[in-house]
């Protein structure tokens, strides 16, 4: 029998403000432990939050992104279980329900499924706090023992949860790198997975083909990559497929997936069954979002990926493969459009970026904006190219040294004396030079072996040390041999 | 009928009052130094019977006090509570010094920090003397819910000083403090200050920052001044009042100058008397000095009008299911995780939360997390809270609806004087029913004060609530001063100025 699987996302990413959702603490990454903490975050007594506007500007951010339908007013909420990585004993959350509005609901975000275009619906977005660290397995941690890091504790978080749009694990890994590049290109999160800046549960049903009812649905934990998140979800598939063939049932639970030995287990009940009494967060006064404050975000926000994509096909001319690649991240996309508004040719810029650029950047493990080669000074390498001063060949050399060097191309040629060889008397003399001192093959040629071309045009670059105008080149060999 | 405090317990320049103190340590006429001395020499000889304060802090008081004559001798410019020592309940944060709450499970806890108001306190160049006693975590009307004894009301020993502020008001009765930090919650303010004969306030909610007072139930906590007298009351109350960023539900409302307030006089004020608050439960003396009380201010031009304050009879259950749901969730933190007491060698994490938790409190704490745990359970959550917060908005309606006709409500405070240690503390409904007429204000978030207006058959103070607008503690303050000024026996400011 056929079946159609159906899969919702709830992901967590960290908001990239420099301080936690409710006090000054740094949200800083990879610090020892224990150094980003004050009273506030460590949940001491009498102490109150107060919430980061930065925080809640970058979830409204995501939310005008995605065309979510952002509430002019909601609250935050306690989320009360205990915890020793949660130091008030509550986390304060947000909700959905008719009286407890969160942030934004609705909205949606497109992928690509075999080359047509499917709308993932969004059910919400909204804010909360991260909790601590606990730490049980470092080698410092005495036997027995838990260590607790605050480092984490009120980092602020956005949820969002899709509608179970999502019907294969190649969506889920589409969606979310979707998600993740929109998130990157707000320049609200950093989108580092292995950081934990993404994290990602999931729920997931499968049932036969055509079935008006949905199957029981299953929950995963715990997944911190795209890769684990497909393998997981692929073995979930399998395992409820599995047991609906053998006329069993599944049942509804929590599981947890063990990316080590790659299997999917069911969590302690214990840590499922909560009652988290959520009640409106008394310490904090509502969220407000009024139009003025969103016509000044929608006028700050930064051109979002599709439509970008679409006006580099319009405005440069480019393939939509290319528009693809440049538009990724908004670091590539913003390095090749200043490399182009300094000169260079649209389509030449875009070989170029999508080429030697990218092969640099993923051996470097850098940003464009890293790379020690500016737009500008790449803009101008380009246009040696155009101009017939350099060849492909040697502008990839030239390039390689800018690279190392971070000087400028028009330096480089100079001083190496790297100008292309265009001058059609000299390039002559040297072809005759070529033809003289390889007598048999020209023989051979002129008895109609033409693919020796190659070979002469091979030549002629050893000779000039690959500085002759290839093109030029191939048109004197052409006229001296047909002769 | 005359007052007085319990023979022997204040003596020289404590029994001034702290408005006229301040004028003279200023003046040079006397020392902080001096009034510090005095002080803990009264603190020294009272307080082993009274057990108003948990912590005195003797040589960091005197080295103050020293700090200050020093800057006073040198004409510096100094705050506007120069050299004046104030007794800090022990729910408020102070930095350094240990804050517990009344409470085991923060005996030995030493904040990192001051509460916003200890921080305006400094600033104002105030004298902090020490940590008074209270009900643990603000949870009780009598005091005897603290780990750390029972205070005894100096008018009586053998009477509670009421709570939850209990240490405060003692303090002060006793000649032990001249000024008096309290929390109100329910009526932790000005009940005891019925109980005791001092005056206590419990400003509007958002009046007073919360940073720093550890929290019972966030929504209705105020911390509020206490004193021996109206116009000490406005002094404290000018220091700590005003807009704090580091709490959110502080209004940035513009503070008057209470003070001055003080001498309008009330000519032309309407007074309304809510007539549920006079039914059945009112002691009868409690009900003829206050209404003896409010012909004096009719004496004094102003009108009475009888209102009504329909949803009164709910004001009790709402209370209790508001306040101890947030109390739920507000003590979650005391785990045992990271400060406070934490059973020794519990097997696992599971028992060391239920041992720390189980050991830290006391039964009155447990009794309150139990019940605002469960009246936010799945299930029971739109029954109990939600329809609780409906009631209270209700509750809100009516005082907006009464102080439209009348510019303040006047009340009893308590339904009784102080009752006798151990009288109710194993009757729970009995200790809540006399916070009665105080606890709509905390749910409201309006303005009220206790100010004596009498005495009970035994000798025993009776106080009188006047509640008003939001963030009108001014006229509150008016009328109490009228009271104060026109009781049938020298108030203390007349009383200590015949005996210097």
């Amino acid at each position: 029998m056929e079946y159609e699987t159906m899969i919702g996302l709830e992901i967590h990413a960290q908001l990239s403000t420099k301080s936690k959702i409710f006090c000054g603490c740094s949200t800083e990454f990879g610090d020892q432990p224990n150094t980003h903490g004050c009273p506030i975050c460590l949940g001491m007594p009498g102490v109150l939050p107060v919430l980061n506007h930065k925080a809640v500007e970058y979830a409204l951010k995501l939310a005008l992104a995605v065309g979510s339908e952002i509430q002019p007013r909601s609250r935050f909420l306690r989320k009360n279980y205990f915890y020793p990585d949660l130091p008030k004993g509550y986390q304060i959350s947000q909700y959905q329900s008719e009286s407890e509005p969160p942030l934004a609901t609705g909205g949606s975000i497109e992928i690509e499924v075999d080359s047509h275009t499917k709308r993932i619906r969004l059910r919400r977005i909204h804010m909360e706090e991260d909790a601590g660290k606990l730490v049980h397995e470092e080698e410092y941690v005495p036997e027995g023992q838990s260590l607790f890091d605050v480092n984490r504790c009120g980092v602020p978080l956005i949820e969002i949860v899709t509608e179970p749009d999502i019907n294969s694990p190649e969506e889920a890994y589409q969606f979310l790198s979707k998600l993740k590049q929109i998130l990157v290109y707000l320049g609200i999160c950093e989108g580092n997975m292995e950081k934990g800046n993404i994290r990602i549960d999931t729920n997931i049903s499968v049932r036969p083909k055509g079935a008006p009812q949905l199957g029981t649905r299953t929950e995963i934990k715990n997944m911190n990559s795209l890769h684990n998140l497909q393998r997981a979800l692929e073995t979930e598939i399998k395992r409820q497929v599995g047991l609906l063939e053998r006329g069993g049932k599944v049942i509804q639970q929590t599981m947890t997936w063990d990316a080590k030995r790659e299997i999917i287990a069911p969590m302690r009940s214990k840590e499922e069954s909560h009652d988290y009494r959520y009640f409106p967060e008394p310490d904090l006064v509502p969220i407000e979002v009024d139009k003025q404050w969103l016509e000044k975000l929608k006028a700050d926000m930064p051109e979002l990926p599709t439509a970008r994509r679409r006006r580099f096909v319009q405005q440069y001319n480019l393939p939509e493969y290319d528009a693809e690649v440049l538009t990724a991240s908004r670091g590539l996309a913003d390095y090749y459009e200043e490399c182009v508004k300094s000169g260079a040719s649209p389509k030449m810029a875009s070989n170029w970026v999508m080429g030697e650029v990218n092969r640099v950047l993923n051996e470097k493990k850098i940003t464009p904006q890293e790379l020690s080669v500016t737009p500008e000074s790449l803009a101008e390498l380009l246009q040696l190219v155009s101009n017939g001063t350099l060849s492909t060949k040697i502008a990839r050399d030239v390039f390689a040294e800018m690279v190392q060097t971070g000087r400028r191309a028009g330096k480089i040629v100079k001083e190496k004396g790297l100008v292309q060889l265009t001058d059609r008397g000299k390039l002559g003399e040297v072809i005759d030079e070529v033809l003289a001192e390889n007598p048999d093959q020209r023989e051979q040629y002129l008895a109609g072996k033409k693919q020796l071309l190659g070979f002469f045009v091979g030549q002629v670059m050893k000779k000039t040390q690959g500085k002759a105008n290839p093109k030029l080149a191939n048109q004197i060999l052409q006229d001296r041999l047909r002769g | 009928m005359s007052f007085s405090y319990p023979e022997g317990q204040t003596s020289g320049a404590t029994q001034l009052p702290a408005y006229e103190l301040l004028a003279k340590i200023s003046k040079g006429e006397i020392t902080s130094t001096q009034v510090i001395e005095t002080l803990l020499g009264q603190i020294e000889k009272n307080d082993q019977q009274i057990n108003a304060y948990l912590l005195v802090l003797r040589s960091e008081a005197l080295e103050k006090a020293r700090q200050i004559d020093r800057k006073i001798a040198r004409g510096q410019k100094v705050g506007k509570l120069a050299g004046i020592p104030v007794a800090v309940k022990d729910n408020i944060c102070t930095k350094g010094v240990r804050t517990t709450c009344g409470s085991k499970i923060l005996e030995n806890f030493v904040p990192p920090y001051d509460a916003t108001v200890i921080e305006r306190l400094k600033a104002a160049d105030a004298v902090l003397v020490g940590k008074t006693n209270m009900d643990e975590f603000a949870m009780g009307s009598s005091t005897e819910t603290s780990y750390f004894g029972v205070t005894k009301n100096p008018h009586d020993p053998e009477r509670v000083p009421g709570g939850s502020s209990g240490g405060s008001a003692a303090a002060l009765a006793a000649g032990e403090a001249l000024l008096a930090l309290g929390s109100d919650t329910g009526g932790s303010i000005r009940q005891p200050a019925s109980f005791c004969g001092v005056v206590g306030l419990k400003p509007t909610y958002g009046r007073v920052s919360r940073f720093g007072l550890v929290a019972y139930a966030s929504s209705l906590d105020q911390i509020g001044p206490m004193a021996r007298n109206v116009r000490d009351c406005a002094l404290l109350l000018q220091v700590i009042a005003g807009h704090d960023p580091c709490d959110s539900t502080s209004a940035d409302v513009p503070v008057p100058q209470y003070l001055s307030a003080l001498r309008k006089g009330i000519k032309g004020l309407t007074i309304g008397l809510p007539r549920e608050y006079f039914a059945e439960g009112l002691e009868q003396e409690v009900k003829s000095a206050l209404l003896s009380a409010v012909e004096r201010l009719q004496d004094q031009g102003a009108e009475v009008e009888e209102v009504t304050l329909p949803h009164t009879e709910y004001a009790i259950p709402t209370y209790y299911l508001l306040a101890t749901a947030e109390a739920s969730a507000n003590l979650a933190r005391y785990d045992g995780v990271r400060y406070g007491f934490r059973v020794k060698n519990p097997p696992n994490l599971d028992q060391m939360y239920r041992r720390t938790r189980s050991q830290g409190f006391g039964a009155e704490v447990k009794r309150r997390i139990m019940l605002g745990t469960y009246a936010l359970s799945a299930g029971y959550y739109d029954a109990y809270y939600l329809k609780a917060q409906k009631v209270r908005t209700l509750i809100m309606e009516d005082f907006q609806q009464a102080l439209q006709r009348a510019d303040v409500l006047v009340t009893p405070t308590s339904p009784t004087a102080a009752f006798k240690i151990g009288e109710k503390i194993d009757d729970p409904l009995q200790m809540y029913l006399s916070d009665i007429y105080t606890i709509s204000a905390n749910l409201a978030g309006i303005p009220g004060i206790s100010v004596p207006c009498g005495l009970s058959s035994h000798g025993l103070p009776i106080g009188i609530q006047i509640l008003g607008r939001h963030f009108d503690e001014e006229t509150i303050l008016r009328v109490a001063y009228a009271v104060e000024q026109n009781v049938n026996w020298p108030s203390t400011e007349e009383k200590t100025k015949k005996e210097m």
